[in-house]
């Protein structure tokens, strides 16, 4: 009678195994359809393009864990990148300037987090307004600090962060993997883990349960901060500069992979395993019509589909046979 | 049209005929006859998952049935949605009512029925106002027809569903648990308009758990147990021991078991607490002893007990627990320093629905289970199946999930979380609430138990049988403050009820 420490949400389990399917037949489909889709090249090319939007997606999925959402992650890419490449530019010796500058850009992150959590747990106003505020807030301030133009001229060092390989692997699909792991076994396996599913199926019953739901729900909007932060540095890195206009839209993409992972936007269900599949089954699809020559437009409307799709599927298999 | 059904003299208001419904894993409903005349009141008892809320789900049209036949006057019908319920003139008065809060009483009433003139889009508010003042008055309330339904009271709404049922020319009323919310005044309330519609022709089909009302407005009485019908029998030729056995399938012993009550030193004690609309309150709690806390609905026991537990803000007075002078600001500290609350609505305020027992139970005591940063999945699941088959909670497995247990079983596991916490003091809030007959004598066990261990309990209820039965003293509350403590030698039903009604001024102050 041992079990797992995550077996109960065994109806998660379920459709991560359903997104899991939809994923493998994306990538066989896109295997017989082009014979450059299954080289390593291309496959390394999938991971660090999904990275970026995968990580961002993974701490998304702790805030809708909790019911939430976090609609300032999209322009939080920009003003963490702007923040970031900003620090390079003070002229703080090389050794000093890089951990300095990603760390000021992690801290850009985590303080909108902390923000938005004060704002939701105080003043009560809901996580879809406060968001939405942040996003425009922080969208707006990155183009005047930087008066509209990209951070140019960084130290060439900084661009490495996202071209180096390491064992082969590219730096953002590390950083995806590790966050990966690290908000699984978090989610799984420890208390707070346990506070983020609690706090998401019933407040009110958590908080009767002795928890500081309060602190739960600021610590998840830090946590997506961070993470978003940490796709910001990638991001400024690969394209080796800061730009106001990064990001725009990355909360969809975000909110979709997550969705599309199984997570239910009413709280207190769902992984971040089925995340990482999310992203990936729309970054393999993306990669794939890239190689086919879809038309960009089309693509967009492919994915839209695809996306509805996925979540169609999900909710059938969960009514089962009972009429709405 | 059925002719052969045509010709017997009159067929009943309502029919059903071998109706099957089938879960996975369980058969809900099993081959179920019934039948319902005009102007009667009949019955539907039987424990919880015996398939009572199934059989009203099918006449409603919420869910289809896998086989059988339903008839109306004879003819054979087919109910596939609410809408086609309600044009066959079946109004359902649900447990957890379905008035849209922000709306006004007359919205509520005519929702999905607003009168206009087809096919122009506007609604005819005066007439609608009119409409609904008049089903108002035919039920003989007085309540404001444009207040928002969010103000009216859970008696009011009641009544707004009925008059929604009545406009829309309903003949077959079904009821699901309508008294549970009510205090004793507005049950006696519901039962004169019930009394008042079975006597216009109307067919009631009202279930419930207690028995005392079945006896008081039942004409007839059918008992489901484990989707079947063991019975149907006219209400005066069956008792109340009969009734029990057939849905619990045994005879029950006595209901409420016995205790030796040796009373030992104080666990808790308040001196003129004042909290919100509480005034004034002290009392005392022994290790050993369950006191009752009587009162009428909103006379602020449940408010009393958050205050208590640090879920609400004290704002004067002194508590002491185990001695010590004790101010919890929030329901962790309460529970640290042993205290445990089961609220009476379980699903809102106990349990986190998408978790399964064994997490349900952990989840106030996880720093229990650490091993080193991690949870150790080991430690909990012993935890969890150690606490679990001592309430012989079912199912026995522990990782199955809250949602598919029975009402006692969820209030197991409520207790199995603060007794793995070490909790000294139970706070219980209508601990039998929505809870089947054979449970609730389960769960008063348990309580003696606790007691006998030398633990404290308050015991907060509207069922006075079950406090009188189980209470060493019991406490009323009326507006907020005590109205008087009475021992068990001298507590009676009369004597609570004295206590618990406010002194007369106003008589009703609807809004």
């Amino acid at each position: 009678m041992q079990r797992k420490g995550h077996v109960s949400r065994n109806i998660s389990v379920l459709s991560e195994l359903g997104i899991g399917i939809a994923l493998t037949f994306e990538i066989i489909l896109f295997a017989v359809l082009s014979p450059y889709f299954l080289t390593a090249d291309n496959l390394l090319n999938v991971s660090l393009q999904t990275s970026i939007s995968a990580i961002i997606a993974i701490g998304m999925t702790f805030v809708i864990l909790t019911a939430g959402i976090d609609l300032s992650v999209g322009s939080l890419v920009a003003l963490a990148g702007i923040v970031t490449t900003a620090t390079l530019k003070v002229g703080l010796p090389p050794g000093l300037s890089l951990p300095l500058a990603m760390l000021t850009g992690l801290l850009a992150g985590g303080c909108s987090g902390m923000f938005a959590g004060f704002l939701i747990t105080k003043f009560r106003i809901t996580p879809f307004i406060v968001t939405l505020a942040l996003m425009t807030i922080w969208r707006g301030l990155s183009f005047v600090v930087t008066e509209g133009r990209p951070v140019w001229d960084l130290p060439p060092e900084f661009s490495l962060i996202a071209s180096v390989r390491l064992a082969g692997i590219p730096v953002p699909t590390l950083v995806m993997l590790a966050a990966f792991l690290i908000a699984h076994v978090t989610l799984t396996r420890t208390r707070f883990g346990r506070y983020v599913y609690a706090v998401g199926g019933n407040t009110e019953a958590a908080r009767l349960a002795g928890i500081n739901t309060q602190k739960v729900l600021v610590t998840v909007y830090v946590i997506s901060g961070v993470l978003t932060a940490c796709s910001a540095i990638l991001l400024a890195a690969r394209v080796n500069s800061g730009q106001p206009n990064a990001g725009i839209m990355y909360e969809l993409d975000a909110i979709a992979a997550v969705v599309v992972g199984g997570t239910s936007l009413f709280g207190g269900k769902g992984s971040v395993v089925g995340t990482l599949i999310g992203s990936f089954l729309i970054g393999v699809l993306r990669n794939g019509l890239n190689l086919l020559n879809v038309e960009s437009y089309v693509q967009q409307v492919v994915v839209g589909l695809v996306i509805l799709l996925a979540v169609m599927i999900d909710q059938l298999r969960q009514q089962g046979g009972s009429r709405p | 049209m059925d002719a052969a059904e045509m010709n017997k003299p009159t067929p009943p208001l309502l029919q059903t005929h071998s109706i099957v419904k089938r879960y996975p894993g369980v058969l809900a409903l099993d081959h179920v006859d019934f039948q319902l005349n005009d102007g009667e009141v009949h019955c539907l008892v039987g424990e919880n998952g015996a398939g009572k809320t199934t059989l009203m789900h099918i006449l409603s049209g919420a869910i289809a049935p896998d086989d059988g036949k339903i008839l109306i006057n004879g003819n054979e019908v087919h109910i596939t949605s609410p809408r086609t319920a309600q044009g066959l003139r079946i109004g359902i008065i649900h447990q957890d009512q379905k008035l849209v809060p922000e709306l006004t009483v007359a919205e509520n009433i005519f929702l999905g029925n607003e009168p206009g003139l087809n096919p122009w889009p506007f609604i005819k508010t005066a007439e609608m106002h009119r409409m609904s003042r008049q089903w108002i008055a035919q039920i003989g309330e007085n309540i404001a027809i444009d207040l928002p339904v969010r103000l009216l009271s859970t008696a009011q709404r009641q009544i707004v569903e009925i008059a929604k049922a009545l406009s829309q020319q309903a003949r077959i009323f079904i009821l699901d648990e309508p008294t549970a919310p009510l205090t004793a005044r507005e049950t006696q309330t519901l039962f004169s308009l019930l009394k008042k519609l079975r006597s216009e022709g109307v067919g009631i089909i009202y279930i419930s758990h207690r028995l005392e009302e079945i006896f008081e407005i039942g004409d007839r009485v059918t008992v489901l147990r484990d989707g079947k019908v063991v019975s149907t029998a006219d209400i005066r030729d069956v008792g109340r021991p009969e009734l029990i056995r057939w849905m619990v399938g045994r005879p029950l012993q006595e209901e409420f078991p016995v205790r030796r009550a040796t009373l030992r030193k104080e666990v808790l004690r308040l001196e003129h607490v004042w909290s919100g609309n509480l005034k004034d309150i002290s009392l005392t709690v022994h290790q050993g002893e369950i006191l009752g806390l009587a009162g009428l609905v909103g006379a602020g026991r449940t408010e009393l007990a958050g205050a208590i537990f640090g879920a609400r803000r004290r704002d004067r007075g002194t508590m002491v627990f185990n001695k010590n002078e004790f101010n919890p600001r929030s329901p962790r500290e309460a529970i640290d320093a042993g205290m445990g609350l089961l609220p009476e609505d379980r699903n809102r305020f106990g349990l986190i629905p998408e978790m399964n027992i064994r997490e349900n139970i952990s989840l106030a005591n996880l720093q229990a289970l650490a091993s080193g940063f991690f949870l150790s999945p080991r430690k909990e699941h012993e935890a969890a199946v150690e606490y679990s088959q001592r309430l012989s909670i079912k199912p026995t497995d522990v990782s199955a999930p809250v949602q598919t247990l029975s009402g006692g079983n969820r209030q197991k596991v409520i207790l199995a979380r603060w007794l793995f916490t070490g909790s000294r003091l139970f706070l219980f809030d209508e601990p039998t609430a929505g809870i089947d007959v054979g449970a609730k004598h389960e769960i008063y066990e348990i309580m003696n138990q606790l007691a006998q261990d030398g633990c404290g309990i308050l015991m907060i209820s509207s069922e006075l049988p079950e406090l009188l039965g189980m209470c060493d003293r019991i406490m009323v509350m009326c507006e907020g403050a005590i109205a008087g403590v009475l021992s068990k030698e001298e507590a009676t039903q009369e004597k609570i009820l004295a206590l618990a009604t406010p002194p007369a001024k106003e008589a009703s102050d609807a809004a």
